[in-house]
């Protein structure tokens, strides 16, 4: 063999020992998942395969009683909501910075580019004295607002497509007699099409998996979101590992089918909301 | 609500027209427009902004001077005995000594994610898998990572089975002595964010031109030489953002732990000890000073960073 063979062999097992790493916790909950009570009981181990591939009792039960249903649809909702008002308010605050000169204009860019710095696990203490004073505290808008209200990244993200958008567009369309409102509309809005994709896929993912937030502003059981729905089985399933591993999977699925169906996009906008 | 806006609109318009560059002489109608347009965009963000971001900021300032509950009307100024407090409680000042175990991690992490964009950056196969593979962690929830983990970490779990088919006998409880659990928790994070770091390093491998290592390759450059000296230069300002983000990362480590050991043996970390003095034990204004401190901290870093990397592409103006 030449040293150029082992070199290749070593990195293909590496890959394959990474593979395995991310991979077995994963496996080994979605086995556990398919195993009945009295399986379990019996302690033939973690990595035994389970009698029945095909028993999801374990998913009905996570389904039904840890109100995994109400949890979906109270965290469709805040995406929906949270991530419409983000894209109206990231591309409407880059058009107007971009595309205006008007007093203050330094002043309001210096506000949002420190913003961006102040991480928002610090502020909470204070924070919730604020929401709590609007009487938004446990209800769907506390999350709502503050997803709406916190994200300075998307505003970079259309930051940098507005730029991009040639600004005799602009001038033209005013010419034909368009105001300031139907150019955002008309013209901005339909070409910041992939800065929309990117923020709806990078704003959705981190909202679906969002604990801290909800954990936080919404302690009522039938407001739980799939984290806190999720964190919820700890208590009444404390020993009953086939029910809490059907829930994590539940709860992945939606996710990994997401990955597999825009692996591109994500990375991308991953990237992007990182290095922003 | 409809009033404070037409009232701040008609307040900048005022100021706007008087000195608005005026490049052609339009009618004082239209350029009154002109000055409140951008204003009318900008409305809605601000007020959320102000709202979420610097009220917060400033009221947080505020409390740590005091000794609020966070309930009762009352509070006393204290001045900065909460400050003090935070520096020479010793139950207190702990949780940074936790953060460092992150810290250690991060290293670990970040040398993994470099080695393994470096060899996806070439031609291997089954690459887009393996890219997805190490990527996914990343996108999953957080709470049910803490579970699976959970399941790993316990006893006859995951990790005990699969010793065992290497004939290794534990008896040993992972999540049972501070060092160990930490350490566990630390891997935990690493398992979960090395995807990110890998694609933003892979991104930045795969921007630099191809032609460079053809030449490389010509001159006689091996592997180790094309990442000394095109790969590494070429990836420097991703690699010290990571960096960055590893470090106030570290520091504000509250998902995996709170989830998987809610702060029990030895495993609190800074954030969890805020949440817990200020929703738990109501010590708002003690909270409130140590999250101050951590704020500072993490802004302390992020100049840092700026300084290290002057980057253009961050200013806006």
């Amino acid at each position: 063999m030449t040293r150029r063979t082992v070199a290749r062999t070593l990195v293909y097992l590496s890959l394959i020992a990474a593979t395995v790493v991310v991979l077995l916790p994963l496996l080994v909950v979605l086995l556990t998942s398919l195993k009945s009570e009295k399986e379990m009981a019996d302690a033939s181990g973690a990595l035994s395969l389970p009698d029945n591939l095909l028993n999801f009792h374990n998913y009905v039960a996570a389904f039904r009683d840890g109100e995994m249903l109400s949890a979906f649809a109270n965290t469709a909702i805040i995406l929906l909501v949270s991530v419409g008002g983000t894209v109206l308010i990231g591309s409407m605050t880059a058009y107007a910075i971009d595309r205006f000169t008007f007093r203050l204009r330094k002043l309001v860019v210096a506000l949002f580019l420190i913003a961006a710095l102040v991480p928002g696990v610090t502020t909470q203490v204070a924070t919730f004295q604020i929401v709590n004073s609007f009487g938004m505290f446990d209800s769907l808008w506390a999350p709502i607002a503050l997803y709406m209200g916190t994200d300075i990244v998307s505003i970079y993200i259309f930051l940098q497509f507005v730029r991009s958008i040639p600004v005799s567009l602009d001038e033209s369309a005013r010419l034909d007699g368009a105001n300031a409102f139907t150019i955002y509309r008309k013209i901005i809005f339909p070409l910041l099409k992939p800065a929309i994709a990117t923020v709806v896929i990078v704003k959705g993912i981190t909202v679906y998996n969002d604990f801290y937030i909800p954990f936080l502003y919404m302690p009522s059981e039938d407001l739980g979101v799939i984290s806190t729905s999720l964190f919820r089985f700890r208590g009444p399933y404390a020993a009953h590992w086939e029910v809490i591993s059907a829930g994590a999977i539940l709860v992945i699925l939606p996710t990994l089918v997401v990955f597999l169906s825009l692996q591109r996009f994500i990375y991308n906008g991953f990237m992007r909301g990182a290095t922003r | 609500m409809t009033d404070t806006t037409e009232k701040a609109a008609v307040k900048t318009a005022a100021g706007a027209a008087s000195t608005a560059p005026s490049p052609a002489p339009a009618p004082r109608g239209t350029r009154v427009w002109r000055g409140v347009t951008p204003w009318l965009f900008l409305i809605a963000p601000l007020a959320l902004l102000i709202t979420f971001t610097y009220a917060p900021v400033a009221n947080m300032l505020a409390y740590s001077l005091t000794d609020w509950d966070g309930v009762s009307p009352e509070l006393r100024y204290i001045g900065a005995e909460n400050y003090a407090e935070i520096f020479t409680r010793e139950d207190l000042f702990r949780v940074f000594f936790v953060s460092g175990y992150y810290l250690a991690a991060s290293a670990v992490q970040i040398v993994a994610a470099l080695y393994f964009a470096t060899i996806l950056s070439f031609n291997v196969r089954f690459r887009n898998f393996f890219k997805g593979v190490l990527f996914f962690p990343y996108l999953i929830n957080g709470v049910a990572i803490g579970f699976v983990f959970l399941y790993f970490f316990q006893d006859g779990g995951t990790l005990d089975s699969v010793l065992n088919l290497f004939g290794v006998e534990t008896e040993h409880a992972w999540l049972g002595t501070p060092v160990s659990a930490n350490t566990s928790l630390a891997g935990v994070s690493v398992w979960r964010y090395l995807g990110l770091n890998f694609v933003l390093f892979l991104g930045a491998i795969q921007s630099i031109p191809g032609e460079l290592y053809e030449a490389a390759e010509l001159d006689g450059a091996n592997r180790w030489h094309q990442f000394r000296y095109i790969i590494a230069p070429g990836i420097k300002p991703v690699l010290t953002l990571t960096v960055i983000l590893s470090i106030s990362g570290s520091l504000s480590v509250f998902e995996v732990p709170y989830i998987m050991t809610g702060g029990a043996t030895g495993t609190e970390t800074f954030v969890i000890q805020t949440v817990n003095l200020a929703f738990r034990f109501g010590k708002t204004g003690l909270a409130s000073a140590a999250a101050v401190v951590l704020l500072l901290i993490i802004l302390l870093v992020t100049w840092i960073q700026r300084r290290l990397v002057p980057d253009d592409k961050v200013d806006l103006v």
